[in-house]
């Protein structure tokens, strides 16, 4: 079983990251940590369309939320959704190519603080309760964009 | 007996000041609006049990900037004040408040033994994550065994606990890709008040200083919190029964462990264990196998409404406290911003 893994694990097609317009921003993690081999965990977020609906809500909830609003009210959020459905479903092993900056590039500037940062986690988790996806499911997908606050908070 | 009520009514005016300074927090929040944003949202899909009916988009959202991490990561009270379990004092620092806020708590806590109740109340001030500060006083209430002892029912021997946390290294919540936990270094300063048992009979040192050093990580992909601590302390029964051996010949300082692991069911709610070893230093004060000290150990479930309320039941093995082991009941209920 765990050779069927590793097998799968290797014929995997390799995930690039984002290419850095600038160099001088350096990640400290990355913007596409996938975090499976198999397509259980990308299932139980309900595929694409799945993924569609949670950023939808999502992006509705950190436009109410005052910590995270002043982020998206005057920002394209239609790309924005359409960039998180990819970013997501590549880091859950689905069918979908990223073509977005790196995290520590499209956050640069924004002086997001940490407060921001989890705001935006918590309405994600809401939102992910609505939909019914596992609390276990729920965590591996949050556990994955966690560490992404090294490129996202200003210090 | 006017002992006793006066703690009673300083715990009813602890819960009361809380409820009273949290209460207008939690309606200002304008309701219509966030029906009518909830219902644009357009998503009928059935809440999680635990966030039914609270969870409209911005209804948690704080009125003053503090308490921004996530619910839960900051533990609950002890029953010393320090943010952690119940008996064990974690890594975490207690509350919400980010690297940014400063945030306070309160707690009242409630113990019925198969003996005796301890109540233990206090508050906490957390500083940018890094730094929490707590008061907590417990009152140790002897029931019928006061008066087995000649002091009459209900004697109430009281302590008070000073406590400073600091945290060295590590975030437990948001370091998911590495192993390295949380980890902060502590003391807690403890005031006995007893000249009767105490510092009377007992001939008992009647201050002591506990220092520890804690260890915490969240597992998130396990849904797991796992914890560690390492305790120094002269303590005996968390400072109720003193400092130290009798007749001040046993003064030195013992590690003693102790561990928490929880697990996460919902964002709200969690369940889990404890386990505390302490010192023995009074056995035999009676004779035979008296005034033994025991490990303790708890489950319990923790529960987080919002941010400014959660409450904590569980089920203790204080071990033996004087005479026989002790079975609790523990309820608990924290308030903070």
């Amino acid at each position: 079983m765990i050779s069927l893994f590793l097998a799968l694990a290797l014929t995997a097609a390799p995930v690039t990251e984002p290419a850095l317009g600038d160099p001088s921003i350096k990640p400290h993690y990355p913007t596409l940590p996938v975090i499976t081999d198999n397509e259980h965990l990308f299932d139980q977020f309900g595929g694409k369309p799945g993924l569609t609906a949670l950023i939808d809500d999502a992006m509705n909830r950190w436009l109410v939320n005052p910590r995270t609003r002043p982020f998206f009210e005057h920002a394209d959020q239609a790309r924005i959704k359409d960039l998180l459905v990819k970013q997501f479903c590549v880091v859950l092993h689905g069918p979908c190519t990223y073509d977005g900056r790196t995290m520590a590039e499209s956050h640069r500037g924004l002086n997001i603080r940490e407060g921001n940062f989890y705001a935006l986690v918590e309405e994600l988790q809401i939102a992910m309760n609505k939909r019914g996806i596992p609390f276990s499911a729920q965590n591996r997908l949050v556990a994955a964009l966690a560490p992404m606050h090294r490129d996202i908070i200003a210090k | 007996m006017t002992d006793f009520m006066r703690h009673r009514i300083a715990l009813a005016v602890c819960i009361a000041a809380a409820g009273c300074a949290w209460a207008p927090m939690a309606y200002a929040d304008s309701a219509p609006a966030l029906a009518a944003s909830a219902a644009a949202a357009g998503d009928g899909a059935p809440d999680m049990p635990a966030g039914a009916g609270t969870d409209a988009p911005g209804d948690h959202a704080p009125m003053i900037e503090t308490g921004g991490r996530l619910l839960l990561t900051g533990g609950v009270s002890t029953i010393e004040g320090a943010g952690g379990g119940g008996l064990v004092p974690w890594a975490l620092i207690g509350g919400y408040g980010t690297r940014d806020e400063v945030g306070m708590q309160a707690f009242a806590t409630a113990v019925g033994t198969t003996d005796y109740h301890l109540l233990a109340y206090g508050a906490s001030v957390n500083l940018f994550n890094r730094v929490e500060v707590s008061l907590a006083r417990q009152n140790f209430d002897l029931r019928s065994t006061g008066a087995l002892l000649g002091l009459g029912n209900n004697f109430i021997i009281s302590q008070t606990i000073i406590g400073a946390k600091v945290r060295l290294i590590g975030d437990a919540v948001l370091d998911q890709n590495s192993l390295l936990p949380q980890i902060a270094v502590g003391a807690e300063h403890k005031i006995n008040d007893d000249t009767t048992i105490v510092g009377g009979a007992l001939g008992l040192k009647r201050s002591g200083t506990d220092y520890y050093v804690a260890a915490t990580k969240l597992l998130l992909s396990e849904n797991l919190l796992l914890n560690a601590t390492l305790r120094l302390t002269d303590a005996n029964q968390y400072g109720i029964l003193g400092f130290g051996g009798l007749g001040h010949t046993d003064q030195a300082l013992k590690a003693e462990f102790e561990g928490s692991a929880a697990y996460l069911i919902t964002r709200k709610l969690a369940f889990g264990g404890e386990v505390r070893t302490k010192p023995n230093q009074l056995e035999g004060t009676l004779g035979g196998t008296t005034f033994r000290e025991q490990t303790a150990w708890d489950v319990f479930t923790a529960y987080a409404l919002n941010r400014h309320v959660s409450v904590t039941a569980a089920y203790v093995d204080l071990g033996q406290i004087a005479l026989r082991t002790q079975h609790a009941g523990y309820l608990s209920l924290q308030f903070g911003f």
